[in-house]
């Protein structure tokens, strides 16, 4: 039984719990000043990498949790090793927001170079909703992909995913290496307890640029334009009946 | 970049399956009953307004199939529960002319819920008649929902001429029986007058009407990054006129200090009519008695609050929150001591809640305690700041030291914004979840530090004597006996989880509790106020002279006392 390496891709984002707001220029969403976590869907994927070592099945030798970005996404590598990650590697780039494509070709190359045999990511991010990643880098590696998991179990070689689909769910069987891109009911995250926050910082974490890679951050897009939504018409109040009445009347209704 | 909101809903449903915290199945389902509702709420703003919506006005909504009991029972009469109490008899009782009369004067149906003349059912009257614990049930066939200052003197003083009692209201989330009748009393309920008035972003002063709900005062300020110097369990419901008239203290109290330190003014009506137009802005006029003082903690004895003026301070960008297990009550001092120490200018809360309201909140509502383990004691801590690397260095080095030290066993820290509202809602939750099983007897206690907990200790050690507890068997009526509160402010909060509201246990509690608390100089209700439930038991924690005194200061705003009689002192 050959062991697993994960490998577990997380992105910093927006607190989804905060309201975003466009800036001014309408060029993106205000970020400065504004409380970030870890991509909710790759805390999943952490969750289960963790998971499947502990449910002992396989022997899982790594796990990896990956991040591409500024300087500070090392705080959320930081709280993927606090919840089980054994290492880190980030790969910083201060100023190029990175397409899917680059993510893609750049996990590529850590894959190879890291020995992975099974990528789990989030199915999408939810700053750009892009939901292209995993895929793309499935088709890079030549590698069978689940996307969208509710529930991985691995045995042996074969990995059996359910994803839910329109009306159902389905079951995938594929042997390892794969992709898998995780949904919103496969677990619960956990919290980093503090033992585990004191012991992360003691875990490894490497640091890499693109030109490590042998990369750069070309941009293949370009956003045009961001804009708020059009807000909502606002209801009025009537203080009676009578009031309701002729404000229906006004409005044709009656 | 395609927007983020767009993801929303999705996460939504992303935390509603992953954390389902804050969440009881019984909640999820139950209509919002509050009379106003913002439309932007953020989400933390949201759950809690669910989470807290039990916790308001009438509970005879709970959805049936949680608790069968309560929804079939009625709630005893409070002058059946206290039979010692006799309507007194100088009060007129509503006939059909005063009614006429209030019609004129507020000029508006929906500002009547009339009894008298009409044929209106009981059950209309329910959440004006009964507080959110079941407890106390008044006999009112009146409201009255005044819009204006001007509405409010007009009805006092026809009240005060034709000596008709009066309850002032708000959001009716009190827990001392203070905001219901006992008899007939009219019902003046001020959800109608709220409206913000003024706010000045460079001061942080707002003025805004007393009905005003203190979620949305919050949010209001909060769209010019202010915070309310108030945050309580039942902010989607009670409104801040009532929150003074109570001198609520809540969960911001160690950070932003109390009621009577951040209200610059008031305007209130006395019993005759009279307008005490004191809404000043100032932060400091040393120009006379401080009469607006005693409004502040007054519980409409002595008049109605109609409006505030209130210093918000900036609303803190950085938050961060900490949930800790510890051995004993002595780290969890140990703890408190050492966050004070590192944390000092951004502690803004240090919450203390024992293994068994844990469990209660774990049982009532299904949701997951953030610890593996189980631990005798955790602690919530918040910080909040201006800087977020700034807070959050302090934090990890506090957190190293206290974890090094072995002042706390385990612990989390929220990641997010989700966790950080799962946190609080541990915290939060507790007084809900001791309702779940049928009732809940509610202390609310200053205490000295050193000795805060030994009251619940001794309590359950008191149940256990003398055989009426039980964690599981039904015929026992005390479930459990748990014990949180403010540490930041030595203020605990001992709860007693009953399966019914039974004479043995009550016989038991008090005056035993107040004893305990009087023998240590402590104060027999921290923040809920006297109410009915605590007036006879006052002289614990005041001595006769200034019990006198304050019974001349009643005499002197309402000599006919018709302000929310059979209360206070």
């Amino acid at each position: 039984m050959s062991k697993v390496r994960i490998l577990v891709p997380v992105k910093r984002v927006i607190d989804y719990a905060v309201k975003p707001r466009v800036n001014k220029a309408n060029t993106a969403v205000e970020t400065t000043g504004v409380k970030h976590s870890m991509n909710p869907f790759d805390e999943l994927s952490i969750e289960e990498a963790v998971r499947l070592r502990e449910r002992k099945k396989v022997p899982v030798e790594d796990i990896l949790a990956f991040s591409a970005g500024p300087a500070k996404s090392q705080d959320i590598l930081r709280t993927a090793m606090a919840m089980g990650a054994d290492r880190g590697l980030h790969v910083v780039e201060e100023k190029a927001e990175l397409e899917p494509l680059g993510v893609a070709k750049l996990l590529k190359k850590v894959v190879e170079a890291e020995k992975t045999n099974l990528v789990i990511l989030g199915k999408q991010s939810i700053d750009d909703d892009a939901n292209q990643t995993g895929q793309m880098l499935a088709g890079l590696l030549n590698w069978p992909q689940a996307t969208q998991a509710s529930k991985v179990e691995i045995e042996g070689d074969t990995c059996t995913v359910t994803r839910e689909v329109d009306g159902g769910v389905e079951t995938l069987r594929a042997k390892l290496p794969m992709i898998i891109t995780t949904d919103l009911r496969l677990n619960e995250p956990r919290y980093a307890s503090l033992p585990n926050i004191m012991k992360a910082k003691k875990k490894p974490l490497e640091k890499k640029t693109l030109a490590d890679f042998g990369m750069d951050a070309e941009k293949r897009l370009k956003t045009v334009k961001v804009e708020e939504p059009a807000p909502r018409q606002g209801g009025g109040k009537v203080d009676n009946v009578d009031g309701m009445i002729s404000k229906l009347k006004e409005l044709g209704a009656i | 970049m395609p927007p983020l909101h767009r993801t929303i809903p999705a996460l939504r449903r992303l935390r509603l399956a992953n954390t389902a915290f804050q969440q009881p199945a019984h909640l999820r389902l139950r209509p919002a009953t509050a009379p106003l509702r913002c439309l932007h709420v953020t989400p933390r703003a949201q759950e809690q307004e669910k989470a807290e919506s039990t916790t308001s006005a009438s509970s005879a909504d709970h959805a049936p199939q949680d608790a069968p009991d309560r929804a079939q029972s009625k709630i005893k009469y409070t002058s059946d529960s206290y039979p010692d109490l006799k309507r007194d008899s100088r009060f007129k009782k509503v006939s059909k002319e005063d009614v006429e009369h209030f019609k004129n004067l507020l000029g508006s149906e929906a500002a009547i819920l009339d009894g008298v003349t009409k044929e209106t059912g009981e059950e209309d009257f329910e959440q004006y008649n009964s507080d959110w614990m079941r407890k106390y049930r008044g006999q009112c066939r009146l409201v009255l929902k005044p819009e204006t200052t001007e509405q409010v003197s007009g009805v006092l003083k026809y009240c005060n001429e034709q000596c008709l009692a009066v309850v002032p209201q708000g959001g009716n989330s009190g827990l001392v029986g203070g905001s219901v009748p006992v008899f007939d009393e009219i019902v003046i309920n001020l959800s109608r007058m709220n409206k913000v008035r003024s706010f000045d972003d460079v001061s942080g002063v707002l003025v805004a009407d007393s009905g005003v709900i203190l979620q949305q005062a919050d949010e209001y300020v909060g769209e010019h990054n202010h915070i309310f110097p108030l945050d309580l369990g039942a902010k989607g419901t009670c409104q801040i006129g009532a929150n003074v008239a109570t001198n609520a203290g809540g969960l911001r109290l160690l950070r932003y200090g109390s009621m009577h330190g951040n209200i610059l003014g008031l305007e209130c009506v006395l019993p005759d009519g009279t307008v005490m137009d004191d809404l000043s802005k100032l932060r400091k006029n040393n120009t006379g008695y401080d009469l607006k003082q005693l409004f502040i903690g007054g519980e409409g004895t002595i008049g109605i609050i109609t409006a505030i003026s209130i210093l918000c301070p900036q609303r803190s960008s950085a938050v961060n929150v900490a949930y800790f297990g510890l051995q004993s009550y002595e780290k969890v001092m140990d703890a408190f001591k050492e966050a004070k120490k590192q944390l000092g200018e951004i502690l803004s809360a240090f919450e203390l809640m024992d293994a068994q309201s844990q469990q209660l909140y774990h049982q009532a509502s299904g949701a997951k305690l953030p610890l593996e383990g189980e631990h005798p004691f955790y602690c919530l801590i918040e910080t909040s700041g201006s800087n977020t690397e700034h807070d959050s260095e302090k934090l990890n080095a506090f957190l190293e030291h206290v974890m090094s030290e072995e002042i706390v066993a385990d612990g989390v820290v929220a990641e997010s914004e989700t966790q950080l509202q799962s946190l609080w809602a541990c915290r939060e939750g507790i007084s809900e979840a001791g309702q779940h099983w049928g009732g809940v007897y509610k202390y609310d206690l200053s205490l000295p530090l050193p000795e805060l907990y030994s009251l619940v200790e001794d309590t359950r050690k008191m149940f256990e004597g003398n055989g009426l507890m039980h964690p599981e068997d039904e015929k026992f009526p005390v479930k459990d006996v748990v014990g949180y509160g403010h540490m930041g402010d030595s203020n605990l909060h001992l709860n007693v989880a009953t399966r019914r509201y039974d004479k043995d246990v009550e016989k038991a509690l008090e005056p035993w509790v107040y004893e305990w608390v009087s023998k240590r100089q402590g104060s027999i209700s921290a923040e809920h106020g006297l109410g009915l439930a605590k007036k006879g038991f006052i002289g614990y924690s005041r001595s006769e002279t200034m019990i006198k005194l304050m019974g001349k200061i009643k005499e002197t705003f309402d000599p006919n006392g018709i302000m929310n009689p059979y209360k206070y002192i």
